[in-house]
């Protein structure tokens, strides 16, 4: 019975995970592909995890699944995070449908503060 | 020293946890690993020890914060996966501003963790001086800095609040 | 026309995903392990996606978008070691697993202060 639902949290996991890289093939700027792709990639993954933790039980391979779990929930939105600020100061531009942009109004108030 | 203890702990527990079902020479290995891992890098890693001490806070963090951000998790995917397969593609994306009163390390760390993960929002500054965070929309309902401030940060940072500070 | 794109990509991600599961493929793996069938099937379809992300590596616009590619890429690797662990029943695929996302984590971060144009020091 306990395998039958790690079996669907696998199922479930692996349908994030191809709806994520769905979306970062079809969006059409950086940021929206980076916020797609990581919470689906994200959530995706760890259900696969704990479904294999279900199936294995409190073994080797389980305990491990699940700090591998927690240790990516941790980590992927930090690495996300960076991305973003990376790619917005290396001057990738929004997509242009984009509607407002307050990032780049604050750093050119402060760069011409700067310049005075 | 309390914060080299606590760390002690916390990486002996993680030792454990990896090599399971652990005997007594990993645990002799592990206790000598793990010491020198706090006596290293002990003070980096936790600056307020007194925090951990509290029961109150893990109640508020395991009863409270967890099941809220599990759900807004999947929220969060169901809202990805329905943009992503409409023909149209139904995005109006954008950077906001918002405020926040938070002013701990490890508050604006799982706030801006918490935020990512919720549904359509994705942080990608944070300004620590000011107390400002800048946040990438998927989908701008508003401009105004207070109106998004009470849309996307105060539901987490209610309970934030009692947890870190 | 865009609906008319979105059509016949459709067609053909589905019809794939059907394939994958109609058809016998050959499986690398012990044939007497419990719910082979099920798992094999998994790990073409974790493979589908990797080669949906290698296309965004492939045809990047800019450097950012192979950045978040590579980034994606190294976690869905961990799942697809997780799924290798219990198809071949050998624990020490889930160790490579913990490496790989370590690994993946230190690399983004350091692409991104790549990206960002400074160095390492602040």
């Amino acid at each position: 019975m306990i395998n039958i639902i790690g079996l669907i949290f696998i199922s479930i996991g692996l349908a994030f995970d191809v709806f994520g890289c769905l979306g970062l093939v079809r969006l059409p700027d950086v940021y929206c592909r980076l916020q797609a792709a990581t919470k689906c990639v994200t959530l995706g993954t760890c259900s696969i995890l704990f479904g294999t933790f279900l199936i294995v039980g409190f073994t080797a391979a389980g305990i491990k699944s699940l700090l591998c779990m927690i240790f990516l929930v941790l980590t992927a939105p930090v690495a996300a995070h960076a991305i973003a600020r990376g790619a917005h100061r290396a001057g990738v531009k929004l997509w242009e449908g984009s509607i407002v942009d307050k990032y780049a109004e604050d750093k050119e108030g402060e760069a011409q503060n700067r310049i005075k | 020293m309390k914060s080299r203890i606590s760390m002690f702990f916390v990486a002996f527990i993680v030792w454990c946890l990896f090599n399971w079902v652990p005997d007594w020479q990993h645990l002799v290995i592990g206790g000598f690993v793990s010491a020198f891992v706090a006596f290293m890098v002990g003070d980096l890693f936790i600056t307020r020890p007194h925090v951990l001490m509290h029961p109150s806070r893990y109640w508020y963090f395991f009863v409270y914060y967890l099941p809220m951000f599990l759900w807004e998790c999947f929220k969060a995917n169901l809202d990805v996966a329905y943009r992503v397969l409409h023909p149209r593609l139904p995005i109006y994306p954008g950077i906001v501003k918002v405020r926040t009163k938070l002013t701990t390390d490890t508050a604006l760390t799982f706030l801006a963790n918490s935020i990512t993960l919720t549904p359509g929002t994705m942080s990608v500054d944070i300004d620590k001086d000011n107390g400002v965070l800048y946040i990438h929309w998927i989908d701008v309902k508003t401009k105004d800095v207070e109106s998004a401030t009470r849309i996307i940060v105060d539901r987490f940072e209610k309970v934030l609040k009692k947890i870190f500070d | 026309m865009k609906i008319f794109r979105w059509f016949i990509g459709m067609i053909f991600l589905v019809g794939i995903v059907i394939l994958i599961i109609i058809r016998p493929f050959p499986f690398l793996f012990y044939p007497d392990l419990p719910y082979i069938n099920f798992l094999g099937r998994v790990l073409y379809i974790i493979i589908l996606a990797c080669i949906l992300c290698l296309y965004r590596v492939w045809r990047g616009p800019t450097g950012a978008d192979r950045i978040v590619a590579i980034d994606i890429l190294g976690i869905m690797i961990v799942g697809l070691c997780a799924v290798l662990t219990i198809s071949t029943g050998r624990s020490w695929y889930i160790d490579i697993g913990i490496a790989w996302a370590l690994q993946s984590f230190i690399c983004a971060l350091a692409l991104s202060k790549y990206l960002e144009g400074k160095g390492f020091d602040d």
